[in-house]
C-alpha cells in the first residue's frame, strides 16, 4: 500500500525507518494516556463500590453489573429478579439506532448512487456538499432540528399554511423525533462509503446484465448491489455505531421519557446523584457491543476483499 | 590485472535479499573510469536494485561496493559522491528549475552564488537556460528529463547513475536523447551507469554492457561482443533476433564442433569449453548472417524450401524450411537486393552460414 | 452527459431523493440562520430582519459568559489542533515512511481508536481517569482530551498526502547530499503542506465543535461555546442562541471550505 520501492523488489518506503519509534512516541504517549489507559481504568472502576457523592471506594464488587441486570428489592435482600429497566433502555437504543440506520440507507443509497454517476469533474463538489453538514457542530445541528420540528416550529407552520394539516403534528419528545435526529446526525456517513463503492463499480457489468435481458432494477439488485455491498455495510455501521451511544439527539429531541444509553451513562456522572461504577459498567457494556459489531464488520470486509 | 583504485565502481559478490526473495545473487562487476556502462535486462532482473545499492537507497545483504577503491556500502546516500537520474525524474515540484539544479551543489556546502553559477553552466549544457525560473510541471517530458540530468551532474559526481531515464519519452525524443546523453558523457568524462530493458538502446550507447537476468550477470562485455558472441541461451534470445536450434554435438575436431541439427543436416562451428561430443545443446545463428543461394555453395549449404517472405523495413526476412529439419529465418538487406536474390515462396533455396555465425550456447 | 431513457446507469427517482437529501441536510441550518435575523423576541413570530440578536450576543447580559466561552473554545482549538497536527505528522512519517515493522498495525489501531470507541465512552473514561490520578478538571483537562481525539482527524489527510508522494523525491534529495533532516524540511514538507493545512483545519473544527467529551471533563466554571449553548438551550431556544449558533456554523463552513480548496489546489502541481 504505502509507496513502493521501484522495480527492485517491492519494499515499502523506509526513509525514516531508523527513527520510526521516536516518531511514534508522541502519539503513543498522548493516545495511551488519554484514551487507552482511561478505558482500562474505567474497566477497573466498573468493579468498584460506589461513593454516594460521586466517585468510588476502592473495594472490589460486582454490584454495578448486578444492578444492571438484577433487581433485589429496595434493600437488596429479596431474591433476584431480572431488572428490565436498563435492559429496556439498551433495547430501545438498539432499536432506535436501527430505525435511524434504515432511514439513512433509504435516503443515502440513492443519493450516493446518483452522485457516483455524475460526470467525474462535478462529483467532488457533490461529495463536498454532502460532507459540509458533518463538519458543522452536532449540537447546533440537533438544536436546529429541535427548532424546526417544534409544535409551533417552521415545519408545522409551513404544513398548516399549505393546508395539508389543520393542527400541528406533535413530533418533539417522541421516538420518531429521536430517529429523525439520529438519522440527520449521521446521514453523511451513510452516503460516503456507498459513493466510494459505486464509483469503483464497473458499469460494464450492468450493461452485460442488460444485454442478457435483465431489467434495470433486476440488474441493480442482482449485479450492482452484491458488488457494492461492502460499502453499504460500512455505511450502515458508520451510522449505527455512533447512534447507539448518542447523547444529544435523545436528550434534546427525545425528552425525559425516551432515554437511551447515552443519557443513562451521562446521568451517572452528573452532579452528586450519580453512580460512577454503574456508569462505568454501562459504558463497558456499550463498548463491548460496539467492539463486537466492529469485529464482525472487519471480518466481513476481509472476506469481501478475499472474494474480490 | 588492473589496480583496484582505477575502477570507478567495483562490486564484489553483492547479495541483496528482500525477505525470502533474492534480488541479487553474488553479483561481481568492475566498472572502469570514464566508461558508459549499461545494466541491461528484463524487468525484475535486479538491475535497478543494483543501481540502488550503488546509490545507497538499499543496503547490501552481503558483499562489498567500492568507489575508486574506497568501501562505500555502509555510507548513507548523502555521503556518496554519486548522483542519480531517476526514472520518474523526481524533480522537486515546489522549486524552480534553477533551484532544483542548485540543490545538490548547495547541500555540498557551496555558497549560493557559486551554486547559481554552476546551475547556469549545467542548464546551458542541457540547453535549458531559458527555463531556469519555471516550475518542473511547466516543462515537457523531454525538458524535465534534461533538468534531471543537469541536477544530477551539477555537484560533479564521480559516477552518474541513470535509472531507465528515457523510458517515459516517445521514440523520436528517445533517439535524440540517446545521442545527447552519449555526447554529454564524453564531454564531462564522468562514468555513467545506465539501466535499461531496451537492448537497442544499450547497444547504441554503451561502451560495455552487463546483461542481467534473475539477479545474476549473464554476460559482460562490449556491445559487439555480446551481440555476436552470446554465451548462453538467455543472452542470445534477449539481445536481437536469432535462430535457436536444438543440436547434438557429433564430435570435436581441431577446435571445431561438428553438430547435427536434425533431418540429417550438419553445421560446424567453434568448439566451446565444457561442451563435448554427444552433448545436446542449443546453437544460435543471427538471421542477417545467413545467405540464400540457388545452388549449394559448399559442404554445409542446407537445402530447403522458402515458406514466406516478410517485409520489415530495411530488411526482408525469409522463412526457409529444411527437409525434415529446422526452420530458419534469413534476413536480406533491402539495399543489396541487386546483389542477392529474393526467392519466391515455394522456391528451392540453400541456406549458408557466414564463417563464425553459428555459436554454441551453454545451457 | 447523456442521460437517455435507456441509460443503464440512471434510475428514476434517485435524483429526486438526492435533492431531498440535500434539503434535509441543509434546511434546519438555513432555518436557524434565517431566524437568527428575526427582530422579534419570540422565536415563533417573524417580525422582520434585524441584527438585534447579534448585538445581544456581544453586548447583552450574557455577553461576558459567551465571550469567555469563545476565548476558551478558540484557544483550546488552536492549541489542540497545532499539537495534534504535529503528533499526527510525526506518526504519519513513521507509519508511511518507516518501512514494515511489527508495531505498525498496532500503532495505526491506536491512532484510529478515538474514531472507534463511542464518544460517550471516551468521555466517561477520560473523566474517570483524570479523577483517579487526582487531576483537577478544568481548562487543561479539556485541552488534553481534545489533543488526543483530534489526532486521527489530523492524521487522515496528512497520511493520505504522504502516501501520494513517491519516496524518490526524498531519495533524490539525499542523493544530492541532503541529510535526512534536510530532505524532510526542504523537499517533503513543502510537498506535504496541503495535507498538513487540511489536517490542522479539520482538527480545529473537531475541537471547536466537540460537546460530549468537553461536557464530561470540563469541571465547574469552565465553559466552551458548545457547553454554553447546551446549557442555554436547556432553558429553551432563545434568539441569541440562534445568532451565536449561526456564527459558529459560519466559522465551521468557512474552515471546511478552505480545507477543501487547499487540498484541491494541489492538483495544479
Amino acid at each position: 500500500m504505502a509507496g513502493g520501492g521501484g522495480t527492485g523488489g517491492g519494499v515499502s518506503a523506509s526513509t525514516y525507518a531508523g527513527l520510526r519509534y521516536w516518531l511514534l512516541l508522541p502519539s503513543w504517549l498522548v493516545l495511551g494516556f488519554i484514551v487507552l489507559a482511561p478505558v482500562g481504568v474505567m474497566l477497573i472502576y466498573s468493579f468498584l463500590t460506589k461513593e454516594f457523592r460521586g466517585g468510588v471506594i476502592w473495594e472490589f464488587t460486582l454490584d454495578a453489573y448486578d444492578q444492571f441486570f438484577f433487581d433485589r428489592g429496595l434493600f437488596g435482600d429479596e431474591p433476584p429478579k431480572i431488572e428490565w429497566t436498563y435492559i429496556l433502555i439498551f433495547w430501545r437504543s438498539i432499536w432506535q439506532a436501527g430505525a435511524a440506520t434504515l432511514l439513512a440507507l433509504v435516503i443515502g443509497f440513492p443519493t450516493a448512487y446518483f452522485i457516483a454517476t455524475r460526470p467525474e469533474r462535478v462529483r467532488p463538489i457533490w461529495v463536498f456538499l454532502i460532507t459540509i453538514p458533518y463538519w458543522v457542530n452536532l449540537l447546533i445541528r440537533t438544536v436546529s432540528m429541535k427548532f424546526l420540528l417544534r409544535d409551533q416550529g417552521p415545519l408545522n407552520d409551513f404544513l398548516i399554511w399549505t393546508g395539508l394539516i389543520d393542527t400541528p403534528i406533535h413530533v418533539i419528545n417522541t421516538d420518531v423525533a429521536v430517529q429523525i435526529g439520529l438519522f440527520y446526525s449521521y446521514l453523511p456517513f451513510m452516503v460516503l462509503p456507498i459513493y466510494a463503492a459505486v464509483e469503483r463499480y464497473d458499469f460494464a457489468l450492468s450493461e452485460a446484465a442488460a444485454d442478457l435481458y435483465a431489467t434495470k432494477w433486476v440488474a441493480l439488485r442482482r449485479v450492482l448491489l452484491p458488488s457494492v455491498r461492502p460499502g453499504v455495510i460500512a455505511g450502515c455501521i458508520l451510522v449505527y455505531v455512533p447512534s447507539l451511544g448518542a447523547f444529544l439527539a435523545p436528550d434534546l429531541l427525545g425528552g425525559a421519557k425516551n432515554f437511551m444509553i447515552g443519557s443513562l451513562i451521562e446521568e451517572q456522572f452528573k452532579g452528586n446523584a450519580g453512580n460512577w461504577p454503574f456508569g462505568a459498567a454501562a459504558s463497558m457494556i456499550l463498548l463491548t457491543m460496539v467492539m463486537i459489531i466492529l469485529l464482525l464488520f472487519a471480518r466481513q470486509q476481509a472476506r469481501a476483499e478475499r472474494e474480490g | 590485472m588492473q589496480d583496484n583504485a582505477t575502477y570507478a565502481v567495483d562490486i564484489r559478490s553483492a547479495v541483496k535479499r528482500f525477505g525470502s526473495f533474492t534480488a541479487l545473487d553474488r553479483v561481481s562487476l568492475s566498472i572502469r573510469d570514464n566508461e558508459f556502462f549499461t545494466l541491461l535486462g528484463p524487468s525484475g532482473c535486479g538491475k535497478t536494485t543494483l543501481l540502488r545499492l550503488i546509490a545507497g537507497f538499499e543496503d547490501v545483504t552481503e558483499g562489498e561496493i567500492l568507489l575508486f577503491g574506497e568501501e562505500i556500502e555502509t555510507l548513507p546516500p548523502h555521503q556518496r559522491p554519486v548522483n542519480t537520474v531517476f526514472q520518474n525524474y523526481a524533480l522537486f515540484p515546489k522549486m524552480t528549475v534553477e533551484e532544483n539544479v542548485m540543490f545538490g551543489v548547495e547541500m555540498r556546502g557551496a555558497r549560493r552564488s557559486e551554486a547559481r553559477r554552476r546551475a547556469g553552466e549545467m542548464l546551458e549544457l542541457v540547453r535549458l537556460e531559458r527555463f531556469a525560473g519555471r516550475r518542473p510541471a511547466q516543462l515537457s517530458g523531454g525538458q524535465q528529463q534534461r533538468v534531471a540530468l543537469a541536477r544530477a551532474l551539477a555537484p560533479q559526481p564521480k559516477v552518474l547513475l541513470l535509472d531507465e531515464p528515457l523510458s517515459a519519452l516517445d521514440l523520436k525524443l528517445r533517439k535524440a536523447m540517446q545521442m545527447e546523453l552519449k555526447s554529454i558523457q564524453r564531454e564531462t568524462g564522468i562514468t555513467f551507469i545506465f539501466v535499461t530493458h531496451d537492448q537497442e538502446e544499450a547497444l547504441t550507447m554503451s561502451d560495455r554492457i552487463a546483461v542481467m537476468s534473475e539477479g545474476r550477470v549473464q554476460q559482460m562485455g562490449e556491445a559487439r561482443e555480446i551481440y555476436e558472441r552470446p554465451h548462453n541461451m538467455f543472452v542470445a534470445d534477449f539481445i536481437g533476433d536469432t535462430n535457436l536450434l536444438d543440436v547434438t554435438v557429433d564430435r570435436i575436431e581441431d577446435g571445431r564442433a561438428i553438430c547435427h541439427i536434425g533431418g540429417g543436416h550438419v553445421l560446424t562451428c567453434d568448439a566451446v569449453d565444457g561442451i563435448g561430443a554427444g552433448a545436446q545443446v542449443h546453437m544460435s545463428i543471427r538471421p542477417e548472417r545467413l545467405v540464400l543461394s540457388d545452388e549449394a555453395l559448399g559442404a554445409e549449404s542446407l537445402a530447403g524450401t522458402v515458406v514466406d517472405n516478410v517485409f520489415i523495413g530495411t530488411d526482408i526476412q525469409s522463412m526457409i524450411q529444411l527437409e525434415n529439419g529446422p526452420r530458419f529465418a534469413v534476413r536480406t538487406s533491402n539495399s543489396d537486393r541487386g546483389a542477392r536474390r529474393i526467392f519466391a515462396p515455394g522456391a528451392q533455396a540453400f541456406v549458408n552460414a557466414e564463417p563464425g555465425a553459428a555459436r554454441l550456447l551453454i545451457d | 452527459m447523456a442521460a437517455g431513457r435507456n441509460d443503464i446507469r440512471t434510475y428514476r427517482g434517485f435524483g429526486t431523493v438526492t435533492y431531498l437529501c440535500l434539503f434535509i441536510l441543509y434546511a434546519p441550518l438555513i432555518v436557524v440562520a434565517v431566524y437568527s435575523f428575526n427582530a422579534s423576541r419570540s422565536i415563533t413570530i417573524w417580525e422582520g430582519v434585524s441584527l438585534a440578536w447579534y448585538r445581544d450576543v456581544f453586548t447583552g447580559p450574557e455577553s461576558a459568559k459567551f465571550k469567555q466561552a469563545a476565548i476558551n473554545s478558540f484557544s483550546i482549538a488552536a492549541i489542540a489542533a497545532t499539537l495534534s497536527t504535529m503528533i499526527a505528522l510525526s506518526a504519519a512519517t513513521a507509519l508511511v515512511r518507516g518501512g514494515r515493522f511489527g508495531l505498525r498495525t498496532l500503532s495505526f489501531g491506536l491512532i484510529s481508536l478515538p474514531l472507534m470507541v463511542p464518544e460517550i465512552v471516551t468521555a466517561v473514561a477520560t473523566l474517570i481517569f483524570f479523577s483517579a490520578i487526582g487531576f483537577t478538571r478544568g481548562y487543561l483537562t479539556i485541552l488534553a482530551a481534545h489533543i488526543a481525539f483530534c489526532i486521527p482527524f489530523a492524521y487522515m489527510p496528512i497520511s493520505a498526502r504522504m502516501q501520494g508522494i513517491e519516496e524518490s523525491y526524498e531519495q533524490a534529495a539525499m542523493d544530492l547530499y541532503a541529510t535526512r533532516g534536510q530532505a524532510f524540511r526542504r523537499v517533503l514538507l513543502p510537498m506535504m503542506m496541503p495535507g498538513i493545512v487540511s489536517g490542522f483545519l479539520l482538527a480545529f473544527i473537531i475541537s471547536l465543535d466537540d460537546f460530549i467529551i468537553t461536557n464530561f471533563v470540563k469541571g465547574a466554571g469552565v465553559e466552551t461555546l458548545p457547553t454554553a449553548i447546551f446549557g442555554a438551550v436547556k432553558q429553551g431556544i432563545r434568539p441569541n442562541i440562534m445568532a451565536i449558533s449561526t456564527m459558529l456554523l459560519a466559522v465551521s463552513i468557512l474552515m471546511v471550505t478552505i480545507s477543501y480548496f487547499v487540498s484541491k489546489s494541489d492538483d495544479a502541481r
